[in-house]
């Protein structure tokens, strides 16, 4: 057994000499990415969201107006409840209602009047919820595609509707068209990132504390070399941080029908040199602190903004375009795009090489950098 | 003495912590087979001193020979040929025995029926061949500092660095060290002892280099000490807490520096209404020191006198106590 192997033995004994830290390891990140990708879509299929709550005041009761009202409370993704013009503002302004809408007195005869002779039109006044931005746009749409409707059935004497002269049919582009966004590949994939990062940091204030310790005098007063040293810290990371995601993944497929429907070579290409990176992150952060404590705080901060910017948390997909183009020089982010890529995605490996090699390439770095810049003497 | 070839030879070493010398200048040797002492109160620079040979801090000056060469890097062979026991213990709590011991031989590639029968002789000579399975966890502070010593005898190293190897455990495993020590000293290794227990470096060491404040302020044999510092004989003198306090006694020019000028008096050391006063010849020279005290108004309650030992060769020679 040489000396490199030892080291790497004896971490990973250590590592699993504490049961209860092992498991709490894995049920923590386990237990936030459930949360994540329940609140992010859920699994595959499962389409299921929360109806927007809506409130009309329908002020015409015309027949046309009356028939918009049907055909909202029809759409499914909306749950309508008539109310009176104050009811609708008190709701919105207490935030119990996404939106409400007012359709003005004489609505009907207004547009009629609009369409046939021009003028000015009537408006249906929209109230809404200014923390809801998104959902806005969405109901313009589905408001204005029940008025033409409606509009529409009334011209036509109410026989036959005329039918918008166009759709918009919706498919979600996967490689495969079996298979869909899956929320909780996304979540596992983030929190995984997330937990392993946190492990580099402990990795590294962990070896900022061993400095005090008299094993550390030991394994230096042999004839090894520093590289060896840091490098079997590096390893037995990145092997702990590697069966971390193996176990959340394989978790997430038991529980959560989470595939890899890519190429499982790179699914591990991806897992273990993120996990090589992050360590050897870990001992870049033990060379830039003072004392292990400070260390620790500034590292864990650093930590949850490549998390965040590295869309581990939300997507990056959702993120505006600046950001989504300036965070493509994060780690996190080569690591999140590259287990999108080959769980839900379903793409191959040649897909996801340069993120495998991207990664590599940074643990190499960051692992000289630590054996250039660490501190082997406490002062 | 100087016969003996050099197993460890350090020169002029210097090391400071901000405006801090912890090391000043220090050099002694020890030849093959020697036990030498070094020996001074907490923060002397023993540590220190002990860590620069073990490779683990570079000196600002000064050079460290193990058997005639300097250690050149991390990866230099001649770093075999010596073991470290470190005075904070180098053990992994959580893994066993002889887990510990298999990963301490690997660092210096040992493996297989070698290094078995290494660590069973370790285990044997500590005396916790028992015990090769257990948790360190679980042993008690003696039987800790013992497989701490154990540690580093596997690669059988020539030259043992051992810092304060017996601290804070019972007498018991005390005595289990000290034999421990004593035969390795019969297979002929070089020891390196460091203490601040007077005692120990008397019954261990043939030789004691005495370092205070990152200095070395002796280095001779026992019986060389002995001679050398020759106040062999101690006064103690009880005075009456009456008319003087001693502080009076201190700013009253009757300073204990004017009684170190008294002839025959080698040392002073106050102890609260007592003087430890060092004296050259016990029947000549205490009628005289006694005389000076009254002279001065210093009432004697009492007064004994008994044999110097070298802890107060260490009084003499640095003026505090070693367990300050
Ligand atoms: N890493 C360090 N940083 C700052 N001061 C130190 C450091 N190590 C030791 N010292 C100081 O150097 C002096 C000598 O320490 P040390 O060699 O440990 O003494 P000893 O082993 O004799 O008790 C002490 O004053 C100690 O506080
Ligand atoms: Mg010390």
């Amino acid at each position: 057994m040489t000396p490199f192997f030892a080291l790497v033995r004896m971490e990973l004994r250590l590592f699993f000499a504490d049961p209860r830290a092992v498991i709490m390891s894995v049920i923590a990140p386990i237990a936030i990415a459930s949360f994540f990708g329940y609140i992010f879509g859920g699994g595959a299929g499962n389409t299921e969201r929360s109806k927007i709550p809506v409130l009309i005041a329908d002020l015409d009761g015309s027949n046309l107006t009356q028939e918009v009202v049907r055909r909202l409370k029809a759409d499914a993704s909306l749950d309508v409840k008539p109310a009176t013009p104050e009811q609708c503002r008190e709701a919105v302004r207490k935030g119990k209602a996404t939106a409400a809408f007012v359709i003005p007195k004489d609505f009907a005869f207004g547009t009629a009047a609009a369409f046939l002779a021009g003028g000015s039109r009537p408006e249906i006044a929209m109230l809404q919820d200014p923390s809801q931005e998104l959902e806005m746009r969405m109901l313009q749409g589905i408001v204005t595609g029940a008025v033409m409707g409606a509009a529409g059935k009334q011209l036509s004497g109410g026989r036959e509707e005329i039918p918008l002269p166009f759709g918009v049919r919706a498919e979600s582009v996967t490689s495969d068209p079996t298979i869909s966004y899956n929320g909780y590949a996304h979540s596992f994939g983030g929190m995984g990132i997330q937990f392993l990062l946190m492990v580099g940091v402990e990795v590294g204030v962990g070896l900022l504390l061993r400095r005090q310790l008299g094993v550390w005098k030991r394994l230096r007063a042999a004839p090894i070399s520093r590289m060896m040293l840091l490098g079997s810290r590096i390893v037995s990371g990145g092997i702990t941080s590697m069966a971390t995601l193996m176990i959340l993944f394989a978790f997430a497929r038991v529980v959560f029908g989470v595939h890899i429907q890519g190429s499982l070579a790179g699914f591990l290409g991806i897992c273990a040199s993120f996990s090589l990176m992050t360590a050897a992150l870990g001992l870049v952060i033990s060379t830039l602190g003072k004392t292990a404590e400070a260390t620790r705080a500034v590292a864990i901060v650093a930590t949850l903004l490549m998390v965040m910017l590295g869309g581990a948390w939300v997507p990056t997909f959702i993120f505006p375009r600046w950001l989504q183009n300036i965070t493509v020089v994060m780690p996190t982010r080569w690591a999140m795009d590259g287990l999108d890529a080959v769980t839900w995605r379903g793409l191959g490996f040649s897909t996801v090489a340069p993120q495998i090699g991207l990664l590599l390439g940074c643990a190499v770095v960051f692992g000289a950098f630590a054996v250039w810049r660490f501190r082997w003497e406490e002062n | 003495m100087g016969v003996m070839a050099s197993m460890l030879e350090i020169s002029g070493l210097r090391k400071s912590y901000h405006n801090l010398v912890a090391v000043d200048g220090v050099s002694f040797r020890a030849g093959q087979g020697e036990t030498v002492g070094l020996l001074g109160p907490n923060g002397a620079g023993k540590t220190t001193t002990v860590s620069i040979i073990a490779g683990l801090i570079r000196p600002d000056a000064g050079e460290v020979r193990i058997a005639g060469r300097a250690i050149s890097s991390d990866t230099d062979p001649a770093k075999q040929s010596i073991g470290l026991v470190p005075q904070d213990l180098g053990l992994y709590d959580q893994l066993s025995a002889r887990e510990n011991l298999r990963l301490f031989g690997a660092l210096y590639k040992m493996s297989g029926a070698p290094l078995r029968h290494a660590m069973d002789e370790a285990l044997d000579l500590v005396g916790l061949s028992e015990r090769a399975k257990d948790r360190v966890k679980e042993f008690s502070g003696g039987m800790k500092r013992r497989l701490n010593l154990a540690a580093a005898l596997l690669h059988d190293p020539q030259l043992l660095l051992l810092d304060e190897p017996t601290v804070g455990v019972d007498p018991q495993s005390r005595n289990a060290i000290f034999d421990n020590l004593e035969s390795l000293k019969k297979r002929g290794k070089t020891l390196l002892y460091t203490t601040h227990y007077m005692e120990e470096a008397e019954r261990l060491c043939d030789r004691l280099v005495i370092i205070d404040h990152g200095k070395i302020i002796a280095d001779d044999t026992l019986q060389g000490l002995h001679r050398r510092f020759c106040a062999q004989n101690l006064l103690t003198v009880e005075l009456e807490d009456g008319e003087l306090s001693i502080d009076e006694l201190l700013i009253d020019g009757l300073s204990i520096d004017a009684l170190r000028q008294v002839p025959g008096v080698e040392s002073v050391e106050r102890r609260g209404h007592s003087l430890r006063i060092g004296v050259r010849d016990l029947a000549r020279d205490s009628a005289a020191i006694l005389q000076w005290l009254a002279e001065r108004g210093q009432h004697v309650q009492h007064f004994a006198s008994e044999r110097t030992s070298l802890e107060t060769v260490f009084l003499t020679l640095t003026g505090r106590s070693l367990r300050d």
